[in-house]
């Protein structure tokens, strides 16, 4: 917001007001995340802080949580179940989206508008009605409390988030360039491989983490179909944060938020790289 | 598109007599219509996978999800000659022995579970059919000809026509008795559809509460989201990029772990509270009840939702010429009619898009409201959750309730789609 020389005092006052507002806002949007980080050091089994950590004693901070966290055999499981389910789905997501966006990008792609529609809808319909409708398919065939249904049914969810990416990517994709490469003398293949498919990896890479992150944080649908043998964390969490609240959830919380850090500035690096592609720099 | 066009006015241009030729002598426009068409097949195969896949693990569990929320299958599958004769019973006085002799028939050849599991069916709708039927079912070798008294005599319950009727009534296979209850309607003793008494009312209950507290965090969350996006708009690229960083991060962390962030905050004993008692803003008998009600499920949904607010409101307000305002104020207008006048309106296209995906995306929440929203704090998704592991005839009330919301979710999506387009989505 540039300062006029114009401004009046009333003027003045007012971006004064709004500015305070706006910083409230953002305090309330980035609080509640910050706050869980330093509760996670809690020496005491509570949600809160004690005197001796508002005092900075030591002795009110300890890493029990993190111990509990990695050392308990329930949590290290389902951290280990999260993760294989989120890679595996993530990679059929990745292979299957990228293939449909490319087709989709087609200038001879016929009903595009209704495919797209139809490719990309389960990230619209709710997920207590997948949830319910995949529950009640996979109980159907015996196949609930297993990894396939469940790796099936982030696929299902994880896809259209890799449509979306790798669409876009490929929207501000120049043609020219596999036209150049042919006149050069470059077969489909060798087009593909060195033209399209590096300039794609940045759309290709955010929509595999999309998909990545999907699954690693969906709750409903898995409460559902996991078994006691699949449960991934966010399940433990849902469940220890409804019958006993331990710090523990804190402690993985942390480390999510942690991870969710790292995947943002990667993005802010994918999209500035591909910035610079486009700008041919 | 453009070169197919582009033939025939060259064909036109060129030899009027005759149509073009490929090097090989193959009419042009021929050979032009084979190409498109394998370009378009070479399109479609690219897209098969996913489509196949999706049609398969997607699709035919949501229509499975619809048929069997109207599915009614017991009656007319086990008792299968009772089914028959009592199709063309008129509902008068008692059914004739065909009909009870088709009952005896099918409870000689039913075994155990196929039988319990109509008595169980139909005991939902009427309470004591099962003990009468399972009852029979032990006796059913022992009956002789005329059936009728001797089931009579085996339990008075057989000669209640409410009984017969509603053998009639659930013999059809389809039933809208899960949608009646997802409504609050239900058959009564006569078989005529009633209103449930107020006190059983909860789903038209739930539905309602479920658009209105949506309705409420989505009005929240335009009063905290435009001046944000405002801001973002107006201030450097530089800053702007830095203070973007605040709106993307929560909507990059996982919803437990918001939701989490909200319990601890809330609690009783949670930081706020304990905030307001040390700045003696309230005593220490007097914490504030603010989780585990409708309070908890709007505050944590409204910081869940926000950034689907901000988001789409920012990318239209950045479009918007900062000259467009001044030149209106250079011309008298006063900052804020300038603002209500000429900047306002154009925002309207963010507006409608933030509103309405916040409203979708609340509307179908549950984790949020089961976590922070007690008894009360409930949404209609909480309802389908609980139904869902519950009987067969739940496991049916769920997937009739999961539909509706559906069709409400795609009514809402379809406004979306002719206000807003799809294609304007984006994410961070």
């Amino acid at each position: 917001m540039a300062r006029p020389v114009y401004e009046s005092g009333l003027e003045r006052a007012w971006r004064i007001t709004y500015l305070t507002i706006c910083g409230l806002i953002f305090f309330f949007l980035i609080a509640p995340i910050i706050v869980i980080i330093p509760l996670s050091f809690n020496a005491t089994p509570y949600f809160t802080f004690t005197k001796e950590m508002l005092s900075l004693d030591p002795s009110g901070y300890s890493l029990r949580w993190y111990d509990n966290l990695f050392n308990s055999g329930e949590w290290t499981r389902s951290i280990q179940n999260s993760f294989f389910i989120a890679i595996v789905s993530s990679i059929i997501a990745t292979a299957l989206g990228t293939l449909a966006a490319l087709g989709l990008s087609r200038r001879e792609m016929p009903a595009r508008a209704l495919i797209t529609a139809f490719l990309i809808s389960p990230m619209i319909v709710p997920l207590i009605i997948t949830a319910a409708a995949l529950f009640a398919f996979y109980a159907r065939l015996n196949l609930s409390q297993t990894y396939f249904s469940i790796i099936m049914s982030h696929v299902v969810l994880g896809a259209p988030f890799v449509v979306i990416t790798v669409t876009a990517a490929l929207s501000g994709f120049d043609n020219q360039l596999i036209r150049a490469s042919q006149s050069l003398g470059a077969n489909q293949a060798t087009t593909f491989f060195k033209v399209i498919l590096p300039l794609l990896t940045p759309g290709i890479v955010a929509g595999a983490l999309f998909a990545f992150i999907t699954s690693l944080d969906e709750v409903v649908v898995v409460l559902f179909l996991a078994g006691p043998r699949q449960v991934p964390m966010t399940v433990q969490m849902f469940g220890s944060l409804r019958e006993e609240i331990s710090p523990t959830i804190l402690a993985l919380a942390t480390i999510l938020v942690c991870l969710s850090i790292l995947l943002l500035s990667f993005m802010e690096m994918m999209r500035r790289r591909t910035e610079k592609l486009r700008s041919g720099g | 598109m453009t070169d197919a066009a582009a033939v025939p006015g060259a064909v036109a241009a060129q030899d009027p007599s005759g149509p073009l030729t490929t090097a090989d002598g193959k009419p042009l426009k021929q050979a032009l219509r084979k190409a498109n068409a394998k370009a378009r097949r070479n399109a479609l195969l690219l897209v098969l996978p996913l489509f196949a896949f999706l049609l398969i693990t997607y699709t035919i569990p949501i229509v499975q999800m619809m048929t069997r929320s109207v599915s009614n299958p017991e009656v007319a599958e086990y008792l299968p000659n009772t089914a028959a004769a009592i199709a063309d019973w008129d509902g008068s006085d008692l059914p004739s022995e065909d009909v009870y002799a088709a009952m005896v028939a099918d409870l000689n050849a039913g075994g155990r579970s196929t039988i319990g599991r109509v008595a169980a069916r139909l005991n939902a709708e009427l309470a004591g059919v099962r003990s009468t039927m399972m009852g029979a079912m032990r006796d059913s070798d022992e009956f002789q000809a005329p059936y009728k008294d001797a089931l009579l005599a085996d339990d008075d319950d057989w000669a209640d026509p409410r009984l017969w009727k509603l053998i009639q009534r659930e013999s059809r296979t389809l039933t809208p008795a899960y949608y009646l209850r997802a409504l609050d309607y239900e058959y009564d003793e006569n078989g005529d559809i009633v209103r449930r008494p107020e006190y059983l009312q909860v789903y038209t209950q739930t539905f309602w509460q479920t658009a209105w507290m949506s309705g409420l965090i989505t009005i929240i969350t335009i009063l905290l989201g435009y001046p944000v996006a405002h801001l973002l708009a107006t201030l450097p690229p530089a800053r702007a990029n830095l203070l973007m960083i605040l709106v993307l991060l929560p909507f990059w962390t996982s919803l437990l772990v918001r939701t989490s962030a909200w319990i601890v905050l809330l609690q009783q004993e949670g930081v706020i509270n304990d905030v307001l008692v040390l700045l003696h803003i309230v005593d220490e008998d007097g914490r504030i009840r603010m989780i585990y009600n409708r309070i908890g499920t709007i505050v944590a949904m409204t910081h869940i939702l926000l950034p689907f607010m901000i988001l789409p409101l920012y990318s239209v307000m950045k479009t918007i010429p900062p000259s467009l305002t001044r030149a209106a104020r250079s011309m008298g207008a006063t900052p804020l009619r300038a603002h209500l006048t000429v900047y306002m309106p154009l925002t309207v296209p963010g507006l409608a898009a933030g509103v309405l995906l916040v409203f979708i995306l609340a509307i179908g929440y549950y984790i949020t409201p089961a976590l922070v929203g007690g008894e009360s704090g409930i949404f209609i998704s909480n309802l389908i959750a609980d139904r869902m592991t519950g009987s067969l005839a739940q496991l049916r009330l769920a997937l009739a309730l999961a539909t509706i919301l559906l069709v409400g979710v795609l009514v809402l999506y379809w406004l979306f789609n002719k206000l807003v387009g799809v294609d304007r989505l984006k994410f961070g």
